[in-house]
Formats: structure tokens, sequence, C-alpha cells
């Protein structure tokens, strides 16, 4: 099977990315400067990422946001337009689907951003639960992502009525001419962007940011540690259809309202299976691992108490260039899951000690205004 | 491009060693490995003192993405590991035929250098995993 590209294929091949296929497309995993380096201009100053992959669609018409609700445990009637919710797909077991972001454009009117693994699968899933409103996979659209302590001050040159946004909330706007959608949003922990943009315009847009100097190009080996340490989940990772909100972690996400004693309880997909988690709290717990030297742990290494018996499962691991060492996230049994409890990982044979550290490893630095 | 100095011999599995004047053999990884590899972030060396044969798993070397392992490329007696990389792993990938060595090794029997591929065999190797 052939891989797909994104609109900026070209420009990565130019800066001199190393590609790798993901999810179906040929993305460049690092550029020169490498992951590490890459990982710390992007907490030092702005990186441009590349998520073309991701699928952009657009839900309209009557009942959009009931139609919504019923997919994922999120209060979609409250959200105000042009601002954006964290939400999940779940399924009937309670498990997720995929996670993903809903934007509010209009009253009957959601864009929604999805995993690019999941994204062919999530389609056909709003598709067999539409009751009358249009979905538009917004096939033509770039995505580019800039993230940073500096991404605020480019945007105030590049587009001064973005530089306003505050964390998760978006408006629509033109920059050149070229009219764009930009979010005050992104997976680092760092205040940022992300510009959907018509894929014709990406590959201009993304030159014109590179010309900062405080901009450089980040490719997906950095955005994954610096996602993993900020805490946030990874679809495949953290988060399949056999793990359930309340065991990820993720309650926070599961609106007030949409709870077994809110005013509108349920109506999503495993509902009573979540409900019963919320109750009982589940045997697994995802936490933070601060990992004690510099040998690297992996995902899918076994996790081990002080006598050696298993008790989890390592589901991303990294280095930290933030923290300056490798760090992890596992699913432990409950009891164990406190921080600061002493734990190890089995690296190939050899202990390797662990603690379970409180997330994210490093501050969130959102601008909420 | 990656560098492949003649001076030196190679391993298939992407280590260099270096016959020094004294008798003992360098060991470390090439160019090409370490840039394959991406940034090095932990190195596990053989002990001083072990003997390793050749082709013999001798350690491991840890990046941001993989861990991979490391071959005697000739057997011997192991006389020093580089100190720096416990601090420095990066060096490996700054400056992998120097500053960078991993073990230095008494060989056993010289002529198993022999044995291992020059610069622009090893170097051809590389061209056709590319």
């Amino acid at each position: 099977m052939s891989l797909l590209t994104t609109p900026l294929d070209t420009l990565h091949r130019e800066l001199g990315a190393k590609m790798v296929p993901f999810a179906g497309y040929d993305m460049p995993v690092q550029y020169p400067d490498g992951i590490i380096k890459e990982h710390l201009h992007t907490r030092a100053a702005a990186g441009l990422f590349d998520v073309s992959h991701m699928g952009q669609v657009v839900i309209e018409g009557p009942g959009a946001a009931a139609m919504l609700e019923g997919l994922v445990p999120v209060d979609i009637e409250a959200l105000e337009n042009n601002r954006q919710t964290y939400a999940l797909f779940t399924n009937t077991r309670g498990g997720v689907l995929d996670d993903l972001i809903i934007t509010r454009w209009a009253q009957d009117r959601f864009f929604l951003v999805v995993n690019a693994a999941c994204k062919a699968q999530d389609i056909e899933h709003l598709r067999a639960h539409l009751s009358g409103q249009s979905l538009q996979v917004l096939e033509q659209q770039a995505l580019l992502a800039l993230q940073g302590p500096r991404a605020r001050e480019v945007m105030s040159e590049l587009c001064p009525e973005a530089a306003k946004l505050v964390f998760m909330q978006g408006c629509h706007t033109a920059i050149d001419g070229v009219d764009v959608y930009i979010t005050c949003s992104g997976y680092t922990g760092e205040d940022g962007f992300e510009i959907s943009v018509p894929a014709a315009e990406a590959e201009a847009l993304a030159r014109k940011l590179l010309a900062w100097e405080q901009v450089a190009p980040v490719g997906l080996g950095a955005r994954d540690s610096l996602r993993l340490e900020a805490g946030l989940c990874l679809y495949g990772n953290e988060l399949t259809e056999d793990i359930d909100p309340v065991q990820a972690g993720l309650l926070w996400s599961i609106s007030k309202s949409r709870r077994e004693d809110g005013e509108r309880a349920g109506g999503f997909p495993g509902a009573d299976v979540v409900f019963e988690r919320i109750r009982n709290r589940p045997a697994l717990r995802r936490v933070g691992l601060k990992v004690e030297g510099k040998r690297p742990v992996r995902a899918g290494q076994a996790v081990t108490d002080a006598d050696g018996n298993k008790v989890g499962e390592v589901c991303s691991a990294g280095y930290g260039a933030s923290v300056g060492g490798p760090v992890a996230m596992a699913y432990v049994q409950r009891t164990v899951g406190e921080p600061g409890t002493a734990l190890a990982v089995d690296v190939r044979g050899k202990p390797v000690s662990v603690t379970v550290a409180r997330m994210p490893f490093t501050p969130q630095r959102y601008y909420r205004g | 491009m990656s560098q492949t100095p003649s001076e030196l011999k190679y391993a298939s599995s992407h280590e260099w060693a270096r016959l020094e004047e004294d008798g003992s053999v360098t060991v470390g990884i090439t160019d090409h490995a370490q840039e394959a590899l991406g940034d090095v972030v932990f190195v596990e060396l053989p002990e001083v003192g072990s003997n390793i044969a050749a082709g013999e798993e001798a350690g491991v070397v840890e990046s941001v993405k993989a861990a991979s392992d490391i071959y005697a490329p000739v057997g011997g007696e192991v006389l020093a590991v580089n100190p720096q990389l416990e601090d420095e792993p990066e060096t490996v990938n700054s400056d992998p035929y120097n500053d960078g060595w991993f073990f230095k090794l008494q060989p056993t029997d010289a002529s198993e250098l022999d044995a291992l591929l020059n610069a622009a065999d090893y170097q051809a190797r590389c061209d056709e995993d590319d």
C-alpha cells in the first residue's frame, strides 16, 4: 500500500526530514536537529508541527449537538460558539474508540479533529449516527500546529486577532487573504495554536512561519516526547477499546451533566459501564513513572513491585528532554498507584527502579487569559 | 552523508574497530549507525576484565527511538570502557569515531580483524540498506 503524503511533503524533504510511515502517511519523525533539540526548542521558543494527517470533519444540521452527545460523554449543548472541548468516542463496553477535539462553529455546526489512525473508522461511526445532519470531511485542509512559549508573539505579528485567543478558543480569520481557522490548542503542554488552512496554501504559510527566528520545524518524535512529558494520552497507547475513561484518568472529560446524577445523564455508548467504573473505581489506573538513572524503559515492558510481582505494564515511554531523563506512563494496579510508590520496570531482564510520579512531568503552560 | 574513515575495520552490525599501536583494539559504533539511531540517551558497556568472543553481545545502545545491541567485532579481554558515555551519551552522536568510543579490548587473536569489512565494503553495505 502506498503512503499518503501531506501538503507539506516537499517542504519536509527540503528541510532534511527523516520520513517514516505513520497511520498510512509518510511523516517527518525528525529534522536534522534531532528529537531532543526539537523538543527543547518547542519548550524554549516555538515548534512548527505538520499535523495534516489528522482528520478534520464538519457536522452540520439541526440537532447536531444532540447527535454528538449520543457519541461522547460531554455537554455539547452548553459549548459556546468558537469554544472547544476534548472528548472521547466511547464504545458499548465503555472503552474508547478515539479521542478528539470538538469545536462549536455555530448553533448547529461543529468542527471535529480526530486521530489519523482512527479517521476512517471515526467517520464511519459518525455517519452511522447522523439523524438528518450532514457530514463533510475537509480533505483539502491542512493542519499546522505552532507550539511553545513564543508562539503567541509570532501569532501577534502573523494574525493579531488570533493572538488574543485563550486556551480552547478559536476564530475564523484570514492570513494574507487566505481563510483559516485558528484555535488556541495543541498537544505539547505549551501555549500555542493550531491552524486549519487550505492544502494549496499550507506550504506558503509554513514557510512564512519558519522565517521567524523563534520557529523551528519539529517532527513526530518530539511531538510524542512533548505530549508524554505533558501527561497527555495517545490513542493506541493509553487509550484503546478495552480501556475506560475512568481507568485512563480522564474522568474530568466527562461533563457533570452527563454523569449518573446529571440532568442529562448517560445517552452515550457504554454509559452504564462507565457509571459503574465511576462508582467502583477500576482495578487499574494510569500513572506517571519517573525512571531512576538514564536507562530508558519502553512501552510494553512489565511493571513489578518490590517483590518482583507483575503489577502493571508501561503504555508510553521516552526520553523527557526537559525532565532530563527517561519518563513513562503505565497502567498499574490501583493499590500501587499512589505517587511516591517505589516500583520497577523489567527492561529485558534487568529491573530498573521507577517511582510513581504526579503528572504532568513538566508544568502545563496553557494561556487562559 | 555519513563518514567511514578508511583506516578502520567494520562489522556488518555497524561497529568499528581500530588496532592501536599497543596492540589493543578500540571499538565504537559507526557514523551511519548513530545517524540511524538518532539521539543516543544511554549506553550499557561491558565489564572491564570480562572476556568477550567475536560476535558476542558486548552492550546496548539506547536512543530516543530504540534499543540496539552492540557486538564485539573481535574477541578479547575488556581493558577499558569510555567513562564519558555515562554522563554524556550524546558524544556517540557528535563524535562516533573518537570521543564516542565504547570500549577497548586486548584481542585474543588479532587476525580476527582481517575477517572484518574495510571502509569501502562497509560503505557499500550501508548504501544497499538505504
